[in-house]
């Protein structure tokens, strides 16, 4: 993500090769695998969490592989980040908000 | 702007920028992120409310359905994605390729998701059915979601199959070619996105048993 020539109108300068893709095709299937073997056991609460945390590993790699962020300039990764930290914000005030009103 | 130097008389880049299209189809996106964003929040809501409903209604899913439909979308990402490389590569004809394997697999998703709401209709559960309403709020909630969510999803597979469709017929008509495919590339930035949100959804429905 550092070295990024800025002086080039096309973001995939670097040399285009199949490989990477495929490994990274590779590992976000053994991540579903993941998911569904961990979905098997019962962790209570940390089931939903455990899923969560590996659906967010897929998307970052589908995020900066296969849709370029990591070849992108810094301000796609500025974008990005910033509107996926708010809609974790809303998730996490949302959920606040349910924990301290339970019971009500 | 009066240059003298010898510049190509047709340059290719001239009035173009790839990177101001590509931040177009980011800016669009994150109008996805809105909608399906809102949508989780709800769900995660009423999942809050209703957990022991939840869990016993997602068990009338069948995850293997979910299951089989994640590997499809992840193989039909990294096969647009290869499609892009090719292009780059100038392989006109293994870039077309790779598009037509993409809208096979698009196809195949629908297809799965055809026979997954059959069998949910066959067992009379559908939205405002008889055997849907005498359950628990819960569980018409949880189902509510499931196909307003599934089926807007569905939704958005099918305008891919579309778009990708148009890019195949932009490539072999060479609008898209080597030098040019930043359409190629908003395209499967789109259709990633479809990725990404079934990666979220298929865990979450279909996993929670």
């Amino acid at each position: 993500m550092s070295s990024h020539d800025s002086h080039n109108e096309n973001a995939h300068a670097h040399k285009p090769s199949y490989g990477i893709y495929i490994l990274i095709w590779v590992a976000l299937l053994i991540l579903t695998g993941l998911t569904v073997a961990v979905a098997g056991i019962n962790f209570g609460n940390l089931t939903v969490i455990t899923a969560l945390t590996v659906a967010s590993v897929k998307s970052y790699l589908v995020l900066e592989y296969f849709m370029h962020l990591k070849h992108e300039k810094k301000m796609f990764w500025l974008f990005v980040y910033t509107s996926l930290f708010f809609l974790g914000v809303s998730l996490i005030l949302l959920f606040a908000d349910y924990t301290f009103l339970e019971g009500n | 702007m009066s240059s003298t130097t010898a510049t190509p008389i047709a340059d290719p880049h001239l009035h173009r920028d790839d990177e101001g299209s590509r931040l177009g189809m980011w800016l669009f996106l994150f109008t996805e992120l809105i909608l399906f964003g809102g949508m989780f929040l709800v769900f995660a809501v009423y999942k809050f409310i209703h957990y022991e409903e939840f869990h016993a209604a997602a068990r009338e899913l069948n995850s293997m359905f979910g299951a089989l439909n994640t590997i499809i979308l992840l193989t039909s990402s990294l096969t647009i994605v290869l499609s892009i490389v090719a292009i780059q590569k100038g392989q006109k004809l293994l870039s077309i390729f790779f598009q037509i394997i993409t809208i096979f697999f698009a196809l195949g998703f629908m297809v799965n998701k055809y026979f997954e709401w059959s069998a949910k209709f066959s067992h009379g559960i559908y939205p405002g059915s008889e055997t849907l309403l005498e359950k628990s709020s819960g569980e018409i909630l949880f189902f509510g979601l499931y196909y307003v969510m599934t089926g807007l999803h569905g939704l958005h597979v099918v305008i891919g199959v579309l778009l990708i469709g148009y890019m195949t017929y932009e490539t072999i008509k060479n609008k898209v070619n080597s030098d040019k495919y930043v359409r190629l590339e908003s395209a499967g930035l789109y259709w990633h996105l479809v990725d990404i949100i079934w990666i979220f959804l298929f865990p979450l429905f279909y996993l929670i048993a």
